[in-house]
């Protein structure tokens, strides 16, 4: 029997884990489902109809299993977290409520136009459909990072006691609400989406360029694969860059709001100035792999690299060490080592970015095998990234679950008892990863049987038409 | 910052805002119960149908629907977090088991019409069918042993009346069901639904009589309120209602059968809120007015709320005027 704390985070581990898999995609594909639809309408051109397709099916069955993978989040707050849920409530509520309101209902009442819709309604309301479903998708980032980001820098409140317990009180909406960490993670955020959509949608249509190009394979649809390609590749060569970029400025601000998480991502123990960044890092010991500290690890980095990062430009800046701060430590090996792996993957996307541009430009994009290599072993890492930029962000956040306000261990619900909060761990270890497996598995069959072909293009609109009368055809055949 | 020092210092226009709060939640809720409900009803009816057509017409009539219906039990959690976030702290955690087998079955009601469709082999869809079958079953069945739960205070988690209107809510689901299905379908299957329509309005009417009649009893501390004019009435208007579905049906008023169902669900959903109030979770003894969130928290949300809303209600009647009527040959899920 796991202690309930322990087993209620962990719950809310994985089941958040596994589920912002699906809002990535979703955020991810929906600009690139507005551009497909826009040129759909405007050109006619039958590959934009095949993008649209095509990219919407995965669109509809992420939004589906996102959908039933998120309800669990929201209402964990209040069977796992109720103590924090009663403190932080009648700030944090809020925002939730309106995600619903504003974001989740605008989403989910269009996919139905969009997905289904294509025959019933005008090209101006499906343009329309299309636009309100991306929209949608990002509003349900902007509320539900207002609702994190205010966790992780709480403003704008007091805490009073109400009915005998110690509740929060909104007192400052805009401070509290607006609070720059949102703005930081929310740019940081969508951007990581679309980045991540791109290197995947890049090593899928790779995989049928290479199969087509090198092993002379019969692949159905090659210009559709290679026009996949290259918009994947301008989504990358926008966001990657990008990414690094404003990564590093959520860097300081990290640094400037919460000292102990940029600690824990440099590993700093001693308060220090001039402190190195280190590019490569290797442990010296086992000891060092579980609980590393900077100075003792054997690495090549650059002379005051932190402390220049840190404070934006000023090599003999002081860093605060973790030794500085009371009480428990977040646990620093997984938070420096998944912000090691984060910002790596970020450069190695430039990278093939750059590659992939560069090939283009000089008129080569379908003959260097190496990148499509590169692009195809790339497919899923951009999610991967997410996952732990979201492990630093919540990891390094410990002991806290509001910033400086309320320990973790004291939000988890009073009455829940160890045996029920292993039974239902348990069940969503076997769910969840069901539901990966599962998702996965219908996703691969989706890319196996390709875009819609010419014929399946044209059959749509003739079949609704031809059958004037459609009464006898369900009820019979 | 004049402005929030006056959202602070009072209610907005001195509205009584924490009882309207408690009213638009249930409105929320029965919202949810009305469009969901024939969701889960057409998953009910999926069992009773083994023609591969027939079943692909019911999974095609909810297609573009279901989504957005679910939405509203997402925003009946998000306003109960933020109006009332003690009772949403207590009353799930309270229940821990029976939240998780709700989520449970709406993990399998959501996923299996998406699935159901992703492979057209036998043993694929024989499973995927059960699995909708069990979740649009077992959704409103748990949902209503919650309440009724939530009603009495109960902190057990199975108990007699849980059962009766776990039980109701499903009969309930099952009329919803057959009238939207009367409305998207055509010919034979339309025809041989209406007396499914029938036997399911027998048995939430029996089922209603029941619960009553249990909660009259076990329940002495609602007498009274059962009593009631209001209560009173609405059992009353079930009855027109029942009479009044049975009577469109009959007719082939298939838009006069759908409302009726509507009338049913808030009556139902409005008897609970009248037997609740003015406390929200007997269990802890929470009344409206303790429970809910300091003034400037309900005014923002009053105010996003009112905004909102109404902007939602468009939302739906695009997607439901973008596909009324029948559906046409050639639509699938």
């Amino acid at each position: 029997m796991v202690d309930p704390v322990i087993a209620s985070r962990l719950q809310f581990a994985l089941t958040t884990i596994v589920h912002i898999v699906f809002p990535v995609v979703s955020m991810g594909l929906a600009p690139f489902l507005v551009y497909f639809t826009w040129k759909d309408i405007r050109t006619g051109q039958p590959v934009y109809e095949q993008l649209r397709r095509f990219w919407t099916r995965i669109f509809a069955v992420s939004f589906v299993v996102g959908t039933v993978t998120g309800i669990v989040l929201e209402f964990e707050f209040g069977t796992n977290f109720a103590a924090f849920a009663t403190t932080a409530g009648p700030l944090f509520g809020g925002p939730l409520a309106v995600e619903g309101m504003m974001a989740f209902m605008l989403e989910a009442t269009f996919l139905g136009v969009f997905v289904f819709g294509r025959e019933r309604v005008g090209d101006a309301l499906y343009m329309v459909s299309a636009v309100a479903v991306g929209l949608g998708t990002w509003l349900s980032a902007v509320w539900i990072l207002i609702a994190n980001s205010w966790m992780q820098t709480p403003r704008g409140y007091e805490m009073v006691t109400q009915n005998g317990q110690q509740v929060v009180h909104l007192v400052d909406p805009v401070a509290a609400y607006l609070n720059p960490r949102f703005f930081w993670m929310f740019v940081h955020m969508q951007n990581a989406a679309v980045e991540s959509v791109s290197l995947a949608m890049a090593g899928v249509a790779a995989y049928f360029v290479f199969r087509h190009h090198v092993w002379d394979r019969p692949v159905d649809h090659v210009s559709f694969w290679e026009t996949t390609l290259k918009i994947a590749l301008v989504g990358l060569l926008i966001t990657a860059p990008l990414q690094v970029i404003h990564g590093d400025m959520y860097a300081r601000h990290v640094y400037e709001t919460q000292p102990q998480k940029f600690a824990a991502m440099e590993a700093v123990w001693e308060t220090d100035s001039y402190v190195p960044e280190y590019l490569i890092a290797f442990p010296t010991s086992v000891q060092d792999v579980l609980d590393p500290r900077a100075k003792d690890i054997f690495g090549i980095g650059i002379p005051g690299g932190a402390s220049w990062l840190a404070s934006g430009g000023d090599p003999q800046a002081t860093i605060r060490g973790l030794e500085e701060f009371e009480g428990p430590q977040p646990p620093v090996a997984i938070v420096f080592w998944s912000f090691r792996m984060m910002v790596a993957l970020g450069f190695w996307f430039v990278t093939l970015a750059f590659w992939g541009g560069y090939r283009w430009f000089r008129g080569e994009l379908f003959e260097d095998d190496l990148l499509h290599k590169a692009l195809m072993g790339s497919a899923p890492l951009g999610v991967f990234a997410v996952e732990l930029g979201w492990v630093v962000t919540e990891v390094g956040r410990q002991p806290w679950i509001i910033q400086g306000e309320m320990k973790t261990m004291q939000g988890v619900s009073p009455g829940l008892t160890g045996a029920e909060a292993t039974a239902t761990l348990a069940g969503f270890a076997v769910v969840y990863l069901g539901l990966l497996v599962l998702y996965g598995y219908v996703v691969t069959r989706i890319v196996r049987a390709g875009p819609p072909t010419g014929s399946e293009l044209a059959s749509v609109g003739a079949e609704a038409d031809a059958d004037a009368t459609p009464s006898e055809v369900g009820a019979d055949d | 910052m004049t402005s929030v020092e006056t959202l602070s210092n009072g209610p907005l226009f001195g509205l009584p805002l924490p009882d309207l709060w408690f009213g638009l939640l249930f409105f929320i809720f029965g919202t949810f119960l009305f469009l969901d409900g024939f969701d889960f009803g057409v998953g009910a009816l999926f069992a009773t149908r083994d023609d591969d057509a027939e079943r692909e017409q019911l999974l095609a009539a909810i297609g573009p629907f279901w989504d957005g219906n679910e939405v509203w039990l997402v925003v009946f959690g998000g306003a109960l977090f933020a109006a009332f976030p003690s009772v949403y702290a207590n009353l799930f955690s309270r229940h821990y088991l029976l939240m998780f087998a709700i989520l449970g079955a709406l993990i399998l009601r959501g996923l299996a019409p998406e699935m159901y469709e992703q492979r057209h082999d036998e043993r694929w869809q024989r499973w995927w069918g059960r699995a909708f079958v069990a979740g649009s079953l077992a959704t409103p069945f748990f949902l209503g042993m919650f309440t009724a739960n939530w009603l009495l205070g109960s902190t057990t988690l199975v108990t007699l009346p849980g059962v009766l209107v776990g039980l109701t809510v499903v009969a309930l689901t099952v009329v919803d069901g057959v009238a939207f299905l009367r409305l998207k379908t055509r010919g034979d299957l339309r025809a041989d639904l209406q007396s499914d329509g029938y036997r399911a309005l027998a048995a939430y009417l029996v089922l209603v009589v029941l619960t009553l009649a249990g909660l009259y009893a076990l329940a002495p501390g609602l007498q009274p309120v059962m009593r009631s004019p209001l209560v009173l009435g609405l059992v009353g208007l079930t009855l027109v209602f029942a009479a009044g579905y049975a009577l469109a049906t009959h007719a082939d008023r298939y838009y006069a059968a759908f409302a009726a169902v509507a009338g049913l669900v808030f009556a139902l959903v409005g008897v609970v809120a009248r037997l609740l109030y003015p406390a929200i979770d007997p269990a802890t003894g929470l009344t409206v007015e303790t429970a809910v969130v300091p003034t400037l928290s309900l005014n923002l949300m009053s105010i996003g709320a009112a905004l909102l809303l109404p902007l939602v209600f468009v939302y739906f009647i695009v997607l439901y005027s973008a596909f009324s009527g029948p559906i046409e040959a050639g639509e699938a899920y």
